[in-house]
């Protein structure tokens, strides 16, 4: 892998940041995106133009072609049976609210239970904890290690006979921690319990195969990965796609309808795709997921992990610095920093460290992994793609080793 | 005046070190305001007793980055034993401030160690949101005034 000339793929890796050259480290907020991905956005608004599954004309048809063969992409992404099993939505978080409203009206019964956990992304509990108020659909928690992680005699642990789903990330963001998934989903299956994965934090970076995995549903968004914002993926076994009814109506997913409200949905995908959809994303999308899979997977990962640990080598004798995820074997790396004594706060090392050009993320993510797990209140946490270097990482623990609460409060002046 | 950065800095330091009135008590007649919406990271709880038109007490605690502290912290010493009157021009000359506007200088004291904040949109919460809970404290105890 050749990071000098991936680099060159990225427009945005020329400009700066607060005068200084851009050190980006928050991957697993959002990727920075290739010039082909910016070519193939730019080509619908510049040459195709039409909508999809409207037009009778040439424009339209190559829409149409453009749009189904990014479908195919992505089926061929996470080695999808068929095609039909791939819905396109506006990113992780739809897919993920489709499914709990999908599922808990339609398949579940009331006081079932949805297995899940506390360092799951917000956008993988709330769905489900809002969904549920009708039903009085209980949560409830798998408990993680000392280090924070999934294991699987957990899930073995907390599976009983109300349990009707679960529902978790395939890679954690604040941890990076990656769940037994393929393991979770033999289990489940044998107690005809669905799986929902989030794979927001794993698609980009490792390979996926749902068919493998097995599990029921699996959604992830483009912008994770080098694509367009605004768009993603729903994944759902075609037994699932074909017997669940949409949670929007509209043109395009109607076959046909009368004003007595009769009506006759299209088969999957495009029942699930009601609306003008973001034709330009989803042609994005395909073009990042073509430029990763030439790159390859794992000569991502591995890239990350190696990053991971030159970063954990170097930072492995500097006090100053507690890592709380170095045997996540992603390229997430969660940490704070001490000064005289104390620790400072995660915003305010994320605020020195802007003022070098370097972007990381401070958070207080799930408000009881940190406290019970971590034993801190926020974190920074800096996250590897395919265009950061070692010297990026030496940039980092350079400001790191500079972060102090002086210089932490000298950027106001 | 020239403010000299140095100086500046060493009180934000200061409060954030040693912050005043940083610690929230159970005693009736306290309003209280928990300011958690506004950003997902700093979060902390302003008391304030206002009685005939006075602000006898601010306090406040929480976890919070240097500048959500330190301005919370020079805010509570800053209005207490003001009316409310004096209190809202002190306020407003602060967001005047943040804002980047003309203020006056002399009303603020220790608070203009935050004049430069306003340059990282990013951080303006953090030095407005303890802020923000007095104001609207004072806003609600007027109200209350008129019923
Ligand atoms: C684990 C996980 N799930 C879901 C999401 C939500 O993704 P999106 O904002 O693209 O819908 C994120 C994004 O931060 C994530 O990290």
């Amino acid at each position: 892998m050749d990071v000098s000339k991936i680099r060159e793929d990225f427009p945005i890796l020329s400009r700066k940041m607060n005068g200084k050259p851009l050190v980006y480290l928050d991957n697993g907020a959002t990727t920075l995106k290739p010039q082909c991905v910016i070519d193939a956005v730019c080509n619908y608004y510049s040459y195709l133009g039409a909508n999809a599954h409207r037009g009778d004309y040439q424009m339209s048809a190559q829409v149409d072609e453009a749009f189904e063969n990014a479908r195919i992409t992505a089926q061929k992404f996470i080695n999808a049976k068929y095609k039909e099993e791939i819905a396109f939505t506006s990113g992780s978080t739809m897919g993920l609210n489709e499914i709990a409203i999908m599922l808990t009206q339609q398949v579940l019964n009331p006081n079932d239970v949805v297995l899940t956990c506390e360092s799951e992304h917000a956008s993988n509990i709330l769905p489900w904890q809002q969904a549920g108020k009708a039903k009085n659909i209980q949560l409830e928690y798998i408990e993680l290690d000392h280090e924070g992680k999934i294991t699987f005699e957990a899930v073995q642990n907390a599976i009983h006979d109300g349990v009707k789903i679960i529902a978790l990330a395939h890679v954690s963001n604040v941890l990076g921690f990656e769940a037994p998934i393929e393991e979770i989903c033999k289990l489940a299956h044998e107690k005809g319990i669905i799986v929902v994965v989030d794979g927001a934090q794993s698609t980009p970076h490792i390979d996926i195969d749902v068919q493998k995995l097995d599990c029921d549903f699996f959604v992830f968004s483009a912008h994770k990965l080098c694509g367009p914002t605004g768009v993603g993926v729903m994944y759902g076994k075609k037994k699932w796609m074909d017997i669940l009814e949409p949670v929007f109506f509209g043109g395009e997913s109607n076959a046909r309808f009368n004003k007595c409200g009769n009506l006759i949905l299209k088969e999957t995908p495009l029942k699930f795709e009601s609306g003008t959809q973001p034709i330009e994303g989803v042609i994005g999308m395909a073009a990042a997921m073509d430029y990763l899979q030439k790159i390859g997977k794992d000569n991502i990962h591995a890239h990350e992990v190696m990053l991971k640990e030159y970063f954990l080598e170097k930072v492995k004798d500097l006090d100053k610095v507690i890592v709380y995820n170095a045997n996540a074997k992603s390229g997430i790396c969660t940490f704070n920093i001490m000064d005289k004594g104390k620790m400072l706060f995660a915003q305010d090392v994320a605020g020195y460290l802007d003022s070098l050009g370097i972007a990381v993320r401070s958070g207080q993510h799930c408000a009881k992994l940190l406290p019970d797990i971590l034993h801190t209140a926020g974190t920074c946490r800096a996250s590897f793609y395919i265009y950061n270097t070692k010297e990026d990482v030496d940039k980092l623990v350079e400001g790191l080793k500079n972060a102090t609460i002086e210089n932490c409060v000298n950027i106001f002046f | 005046m020239a403010l000299d950065p140095t100086i500046l800095r060493d009180i934000i330091m200061d409060h954030y070190e040693y912050p005043r009135n940083k610690e929230l008590t159970e005693k009736d007649g306290y309003m209280s305001r928990h300011m958690a919406s506004d950003s997902c990271i700093d979060d902390i709880t302003v008391q304030s007793k206002i009685e005939n038109g006075i602000i006898e007490d601010v306090r406040f605690d929480g976890v919070a980055c240097t500048i959500s502290t330190a301005s919370t912290s020079i805010m509570t010493e800053l209005v207490k034993d003001k009316s409310i009157d004096e209190a809202k021009e002190i306020i407003d000359n602060y967001f005047k401030m943040i804002d980047q506007q003309e203020y006056d200088e002399d009303l603020l004291e220790e608070a203009v160690a935050f004049s430069g904040v306003g340059k990282q949109a990013n951080r303006i919460n953090c030095a407005t949101i303890g802020w923000k809970a007095l104001r609207d404290m004072i806003n609600e105890s007027e109200e209350k005034d008129h019923e």
